[in-house]
């Protein structure tokens, strides 16, 4: 038909964030040893628990082997072909922004993440980071009078080391999964984040990651940690240059919510996700689980994922605490030659816990997109409820939509619910619209943004804006 | 008066309109000509055509016109895509509107009024001027406010959606209506809103073609003209009577029929 046609002409992609910043870069070989890592800890001058936690994490790197059961295709990672560590070179230690590299600004304005005290946005503090380090944070003092904890990773081992040693790899163990343990290994930045007891964060948090080097994996770690009866927003958007190579990115990210806590943690991840022939884009290799510690606690993920190759993440909630609330919202849109396999797991350990998951793929192109996910309820986890629904989007014949629920329960006395649907944009659809006067492209536009409507209620205000804008974006093409 | 009408320049003309879907033809030769203030009623069994008719004066992508021509205001729009037709003044009520999942009805209206109105060069509408606006219209139909909220004909009753058509109908002020089996699986409360709120919107500028298999909606509205097709041609034309006429007598009268012309 003509309009599957044109269908896939409005699916074509522009990436609008595939420039390079030039900046002089202090970057290690390539390889990966007990030598690099100890020079990754060293550069950092991290205490020895934490040079430790790294090297046990190799060693069993070493012995795991890389995943295959999600049945990804894509060219064999040399990881021994990776720069561990890249970091613009800057002066040792910056006090203000004044003497972040003006490039480095640059570089996030053009991204729309405006960082100095004139232009930085203004209902939402950022931590921006680019490749391997944390360039600057904003709204720090602010938030610090709330007794807010929001900077680098490798700032608060330095500054709050207690906590770090206390909590990281708590919820996400070193040899949780391969990619978890490669980046327990090298990991270099990411996000930290520490809401004391009975405190709602005043702002949403936010961090930025930007890869910018060609050659070097991202491998950010983030750690969020919300004390009793607290509550934080937390974003994160991602983007990366169009490089025809492949990028590794092997993130982690751990919450932990005790009594009464609440963590909303949403992305926006927009890496590149290489050309129409399938040629280059990020590898993506998440870890995120976030522990629901405390009684009554609530965990909730949304993600909009729109880039990447290859998408493989599984943002997790483990329910431990009485009444304890998990959530998963995720529009995955794949095109071309993308793959992604995400959804979520849901582990009810205690009783009457909670979760909902709302996943919505769009596959266009020749692309494949996979909902994979576990809802478990334990031998205590009485009187549990679980809701999933999973709702796939064809655009196009060419793409390939998967739904994987898994579901065990040990416990009788719970209740699993699991829906889930595929559709495909109809002629008579697009027609309806087009004979009311709308433009092809935002008869599509308006259709896809509909299917997503679920999730999108989920995200922040101005993110919702932004996803709703991006998936335009990327649904933005000439029409026939 | 019928003279006078045709003094104007006509709205919609069909030239000896054949079109085929996957290589089988529909229709063999249709002419039709509608002029300023006229009502045509086209007449028909199930699979005679009515329908593709109107899909194809729509712009429908599953057709091919394989002969003739398509002018709307004197300008052939044989070629031009569906919304361009629909910003110019082409209306297709749908015998089974269409559900659209998510997107709001206000949103939906909102952004077809306007894609009309900058056709017309008029101002587009934010949404508290069109809020305005589409109250007003409501009250055409008699549908409640919470219609907006909900996703576009989804969940909505046979009635509900046929009265949403109207209610689209009214907000786009089209130059020609084609109301295809509007008034089907309407109850005579329901009907009687429907006809009522199709003759406030049409006036001595507009055309309406009625597309129906019954003389209820025609008692209502009265036509100028009415149509009788089968297997893909007009094979009898008359006036309002003729209505009657073959509901008295049914369609196998109509089997009689050579092809006029």
């Amino acid at each position: 038909m003509v309009n599957e046609n044109l269908v896939k002409d409005v699916v074509k992609e522009p990436y609008k964030y595939g420039f390079v910043t030039d900046i002089e870069t202090e970057k290690i070989a390539k390889g990966l040893n007990e030598e690099i890592i100890r020079l990754i800890s060293q550069k950092k001058d991290e205490p020895k628990y934490l040079l430790d936690f790294r090297l046990k994490a190799f060693k069993k790197w070493q012995k795991m082997k890389e995943p295959d059961w999600a049945g990804l295709g894509y060219k064999q990672i040399d990881y021994q072909d990776i720069i561990y560590y890249s970091a613009p070179k800057q002066k040792e230690k910056i006090s203000s922004l004044d003497e972040v590299d003006p490039k480095l600004l640059e570089t996030f304005d053009k991204l729309g993440i405006p960082l100095t005290e004139q232009k930085k946005l203004t209902n939402v503090a950022v931590d921006a980071v680019f490749d391997s380090v944390s360039i600057a944070t904003t709204f720090r003092e602010e938030l610090a009078e709330h007794g807010v904890i929001f900077c680098s990773i490798s700032e608060a081992v330095k500054n709050h080391s207690d906590l770090i040693e206390k909590y990281l790899g708590t919820v996400v163990p070193a040899s949780d999964n391969y990619f978890a343990a490669l980046n327990s290994a090298v990991f270099s930045d990411g996000s930290f984040v520490y809401i004391p007891k009975g405190v709602t964060c005043p702002m949403d948090l936010s961090s930025y990651f930007r890869i910018n080097s060609g050659d070097s994996g991202q491998f950010e770690r983030t750690l969020i940690i919300a004390e009793e009866s607290s509550s934080v927003s937390y974003l994160e958007g991602c983007t990366a240059p169009m490089f025809d190579t492949n990028t590794l990115h092997a993130a982690v990210v751990e919450l932990i919510a005790l009594d009464d806590a609440s963590i909303k943690y949403s992305t926006v991840q927009n890496w590149y996700a290489g050309d129409e022939e399938g040629v280059g884009g990020i590898f993506n290799f998440v870890t995120k689980r976030g522990k629901c510690l405390g009684k009554r606690s609530k965990i909730s993920w949304s993600q909009v994922e729109t880039g990447s190759a290859i998408t493989w993440k599984y943002p997790s909630c483990l329910l431990l605490g009485e009444e304890s609330v998990g959530e998963f919202y995720s529009v995955a849109l794949t095109n071309n030659l993308q793959q992604a396999d995400t959804g979520t797991k849901m582990i009810h350990i205690g009783p009457k816990t909670k979760s909902t998951i709302v996943s919505k793929g769009i596959s266009a192109g020749n692309s494949i997109n996979s909902y994979r996910g576990l809802v478990k309820m334990g031998t205590k986890a009485k009187g549990s409820r679980n809701y999933s629904q999973c709702d796939s989007m064809l655009i196009g014949d060419q793409a390939s939509a998967n739904t994987f629920p898994y579901i065990k329960s040990q416990q009788p006395n719970s209740e699993i619910e699991h829906e889930a649907s595929t559709c495909r944009i109809s002629e008579d659809q697009l027609f309806y619209l087009q004979s009311r006067g709308i433009e092809f492209e935002e008869a599509v536009s308006m259709m896809v943004s509909g299917f997503c409507r679920d999730v999108f209620n989920q995200l922040p205000m101005e993110f919702a804006a932004e996803a709703d804008k991006l998936l335009a974006l990327k649904l933005e093409g000439s029409v026939g | 008066m019928q003279s006078k009408m045709k003094e104007s320049e006509p709205i919609l003309e069909v030239e000896n309109l054949s079109a085929s879907t996957d290589n089988l033809p529909i229709l063999k030769g249709v002419s039709l000509t509608v002029y300023p203030g006229e009502i045509h009623a086209i007449m028909g069994r199930n699979g005679c055509g009515k329908s593709t008719l109107s899909k194809i004066i729509a712009g429908h992508p599953s057709y091919n016109i394989t002969n003739g021509d398509i002018k709307f205001l004197g300008e052939n729009i044989n070629s031009l895509e569906p919304e361009e037709r629909a910003q110019s003044g082409i209306f297709l009520g749908f015998q089974y509107p269409i559900e659209i999942p998510g997107v709001s009805n206000l949103e939906f209206l909102r952004v077809s009024t306007n894609a009309r109105r900058k056709f017309l060069n008029k101002e587009e509408l934010d949404t508290f001027d069109f809020e305005e606006l589409v109250k007003e219209k409501l009250e055409i139909v008699k549908m409640d406010h919470a219609f907006l909220s909900r996703s576009v004909n989804q969940g909505f009753s046979g009635g509900e959606k046929k009265r949403n058509e109207i209610l689209q109908m009214a907000l786009l002020e089209p130059k020609i209506a084609i109301l295809d089996e509007t008034d089907s699986g309407l109850d005579i409360d329901a009907l009687r809103i429907v006809a009522s709120g199709i003759k406030k919107i049409s006036n001595a500028q507009t055309g309406i073609i009625l597309i129906t298999h019954y003389q209820r909606l025609l008692d209502e509205i009265e036509p100028n003209y009415v149509h009788v097709m089968s297997d893909g041609q007009i094979i009898k034309t008359g006036e309002s009577d003729l209505a009657l006429e073959l509901e008295e007598k049914g369609y196998e009268w109509t089997d009689n029929f050579v092809k006029e012309t």
